[in-house]
């Protein structure tokens, strides 16, 4: 396929699972202010750190409050990671790539913009609980309409590669950052407060309900270990790198445990990482420093996928056929 | 919803005639229509304006910076052709296009036109058309224009004459059969009905054409479609005929030319391209031949190309021929290569490089349409009826100062189609636009074609970027055969 058009499958599933998560982090970080009215106005900027985007955000706005926050992640053009902004680049690169995903896929991203527009406009907009869970779905319905109407080939696979990917980056960023808020609170293990606020972080991932049926009690280190390595919830950032693998093994025709370039080895020595890895490794490494180097390793393996399959580097291919010759 | 208390106010109407009587196969259209419940058309025209928003069914507009893209809008009321009308239509198109394929031919090879001062050279010469890059060069088969979109109008009298020839790259034809989509979901039993030609086998005959001209010997040709990109006012056309055919969409930066090859660049690495439809104009698509500052463009393509390395639809050059100034020698055009009189007339015409056509035309600017040889789309155009004293002498000083690129021609009264208007009917000017496929062995007409309207009251510009629309185009067939596209058909011959 042309690299070009894989590219855009990549990131157009990056920036509607980007956009979904930033619902999710807003939604579950809502609902919980609610709950802890003192705490409430605090919260939100450990949110915003959460997203990577704080100093822009400083810039434009200030003092994090519930309604900038909200206005900045959700619909400011300004900050590139906005709702609004993922989902427009989303539908950019779907509409450049058009004839080669299925018209179901285009028609759903396009209704999604469009709704996501029109709220846009609608600044009356009081009860945002039903939005996010419209933008979740409406995530959850791009990627179940994409697994039943397109072909499950090099495409596909591109794409899938793209989202679990930046899942795990989501997923790990959520984790390293309300941990440590959090921390403080583990003298009053047991309390309604504290399972308040353990169970936000665990909405935040869609974990809740998926985390008591695993380990039952609400228990910092087992959270952990859930989100990190559980091998078989969908959020955890073991279970996107397995998949991420599956994907990648399909791209290159490797058999898995082998590797055919920079991208794919550098993923398959993240993954093995991963397999082998135990709670208490990464707590004698540090949780911080442990999430941190995911995220760098994550990051380099986006810039060789980049390399290897979207911008082959044709000016030497050319000039060594011409040795060839 | 009734057709009652519509008037065609003297004008030439597609669908009732003078007498306020439906023409020959309107009147089922119109029975139906009549005895829609009241709201029920407007209801099942926002549906179909919803679902063309929804699929993103768009174009986009230039120099318009807040809102880049536009439904082209659609109206419910079909355009009917009769058979009888369409044969003549369909013969008279095949006519002309062959004859302006010969006319590029001798153009770029012997000039045998030119050196019989049946077209003056230095017009041809000199029109923005013309490529000098592209003297002697060979298509496959002889054929430059594979893909035409000739505009056609109906005047007062009601006889069609041709307005232009779109030799380029027209535009157009997923509307057709997006809105031919619309309008068997909107009225599958008037349909069913009425017996239309179908529209719906367009791209697999593209894609036929196309193949046809890759070079011998190549058996699976790679065929893919060039797009100068998303932000192109017809992107979402070229990426719909790409995926009907089932072929790649490729932009400028896909395409290299690696050892004398056309190849796209792939995950996998390099792979030939035998056939591009290029939806991009002439001097964008090689810096080298053409415009140096071209960045969409692929260095190295027009060597490749006259090397019979890749095929190229339409072949670069063709603009030469839909010259507005060439244009006003059609007639002698045909007559000269063919030996046949034209089937179809043109608008007659007043070229302002003629002294006796330009004193008339300055004369009388209040009456004509004056229009720019180079400008396309409805711009540099001056509707005199509709014009203002400083219009006109604005104008009276650029045909001055350059009367090579301006004709005229007298205003036609545009044959009318009802269109819906809030809560009633009234009549729209339109045009139409069939589109002609030319291969190494098949001439191809699809049955209709484009009916722009102009929507806005009284006006003639039909262009969808200065608020025109479309409608969906019924030719009938002859026998009063069974729609082979009705969804109702299709269902009983399932059953």
């Amino acid at each position: 396929m042309l690299s070009r058009v894989a590219n855009s499958i990549y990131w157009l599933n990056r920036y509607i699972e980007r956009a979904e998560n930033v619902a999710r982090f807003i939604d579950a970080n809502y609902h919980m202010a609610l709950d802890i009215p003192d705490g409430a106005n605090e919260q939100w900027q450990p949110l915003i750190n959460t997203t990577g985007d704080h100093e822009l955000f400083k810039k434009l706005y200030g003092e994090a409050t519930r309604e900038k926050a909200i206005e900045f992640l959700v619909f400011d053009r300004n900050n590139p990671n906005s709702i609004s902004s993922c989902v427009r680049a989303a539908r950019e690169n779907a509409r450049s790539v058009r004839e080669y995903i299925s018209s179901e896929m285009w028609e759903q991203l396009n209704t999604f913009y469009l709704m996501i527009n029109n709220a846009a406009k609608d600044v009356s907009m009081d009860l945002p609980h039903q939005f996010f869970v419209d933008i979740m779905n409406a995530s959850h319905a791009f990627i179940g309409i994409t697994d039943s109407t397109m072909n499950h080939g090099e495409g596909w696979h591109f794409g899938r590669l793209g989202r679990m990917l930046e899942r795990a980056d989501k997923t790990s960023r959520i984790l390293d950052v309300k941990y440590f808020i959090l921390l403080p609170s583990v003298d009053y293990i047991g309390s309604s407060y504290d399972n308040i606020l353990w169970g936000a972080l665990l909405r935040s991932a869609s974990a809740f309900e998926m985390y008591r049926k695993r380990h039952g009690r609400i228990d910092p280190k087992k959270i952990v270990d859930f989100l990190v390595l559980d091998p078989h919830f969908p959020r955890a950032v073991h279970f996107c790198i397995v998949t991420a693998m599956i994907s990648m093994n399909n791209i290159t025709g490797s058999p898995r445990g082998t590797f055919a370039n920079k991208a794919e080895q550098s993923l398959g020595r993240l993954l093995a990482e991963f397999n082998f890895a135990s709670l208490e490794d990464i707590f004698s490494f540090g949780l911080h420093e442990y999430l941190d180097m995911t995220q760098t390793r994550i990051n380099e393996v986006g810039a060789a996928i980049h390399n290897v399959f979207f911008s082959p580097q044709l000016v030497e291919e050319a000039t060594e056929n011409r040795t060839l010759e | 919803m009734r057709f009652d208390g519509y008037d065609t106010e003297g004008f030439y109407d597609e669908i009732f005639d003078a007498q306020g009587n439906p023409r020959p196969g309107a009147d089922l259209l119109i029975e139906r229509v009549n005895a829609l419940p009241e709201t029920e058309l407007q209801r099942r025209q926002k549906a179909a304006e919803r679902a063309l928003l929804n699929l993103g069914i768009t174009f986009n507009v230039y120099s318009n910076e807040a809102q880049t893209e536009k439904i082209f809008p659609f109206d419910i009321v079909p355009r009917i052709l009769q058979a009888k009308e369409w044969d003549v239509l369909e013969r008279g198109l095949k006519q002309r296009i062959q004859a302006l394929n010969s006319f590029i031919d001798d153009v770029y090879h012997e000039q045998k036109i030119l050196k019989e001062g049946i077209v003056p050279a230095d017009l041809v010469l000199s029109a923005d058309g013309f490529r000098k890059p592209c003297v002697g060069l060979n298509p496959p088969g002889g054929i430059w224009c594979h893909i035409t979109g000739t505009d056609l109008v109906r005047d007062g009298d009601g006889k069609y004459y041709v307005l232009e020839d779109n030799l380029r790259c027209p535009s157009g034809v997923s509307y057709v059969l997006e809105n031919r989509l619309l309008m068997k979901r909107t009225f599958p039993m008037v349909f069913d009905a009425c017996s239309v030609q179908p529209v719906t086998d367009y791209p697999s005959r593209l894609l036929d054409m196309l193949q046809g001209l890759a070079a011998p010997g190549v058996r699976a040709p790679m065929v893919v479609v060039w797009t100068p990109g998303i932000y192109n006012s017809a992107y979402f056309e070229h990426s719909f005929l790409a995926q009907q055919m089932g072929v790649p969409l490729v932009e400028g930066g896909d395409l290299v030319v690696h050892r004398g090859e056309v190849m796209m660049r792939t995950t996998k690495g390099l792979e030939r391209v035998d056939v591009i439809y290029r939806r991009i104009d002439d001097d964008f698509m090689d810096p080298k031949a053409f415009r140096a500052d071209s960045m969409l463009g692929v260095p190295g393509l027009m060597k490749a190309y006259s090397k019979g390395k890749v095929a190229l639809a339409n072949a670069p050059g063709t603009g030469v021929a839909d010259d507005k100034a060439v244009y006003a020698y059609v007639p002698e055009i045909i007559r000269y290569y063919l030996d046949e009189e034209p089937i179809i007339n043109n608008v007659p015409t007043y070229a302002c490089w003629r002294e006796d056509d330009r004193k008339y035309v300055l004369e009388n600017l209040d009456k004509l349409v004056v229009k720019a040889v180079n400008e396309s789309g409805g711009y540099g155009m001056l509707v005199g009826p509709h014009s203002t004293a400083a219009e006109r002498e604005e104008f009276t000083k650029r045909i001055q100062a350059k009367p090579r690129t301006y004709i005229a021609q007298p205003t036609l009264a545009l044959s009318r189609v009802p269109v819906l208007v809030d809560d009633h009917f009234e009549g729209r000017h339109v045009d139409l636009r069939p589109y002609i496929l030319y291969g190494k062995d098949s001439l191809y007409v699809l049955p209709g074609g484009l009916t722009r309207v102009a929507l806005k009251k009284g006006s003639l510009v039909v262009n969808s970027s200065q608020g025109g629309g479309s409608k969906d185009t019924w030719v009938l067939n002859a026998e009063g055969g069974n729609s082979p596209e009705s969804p109702m058909q299709q269902q009983k011959e399932g059953l």
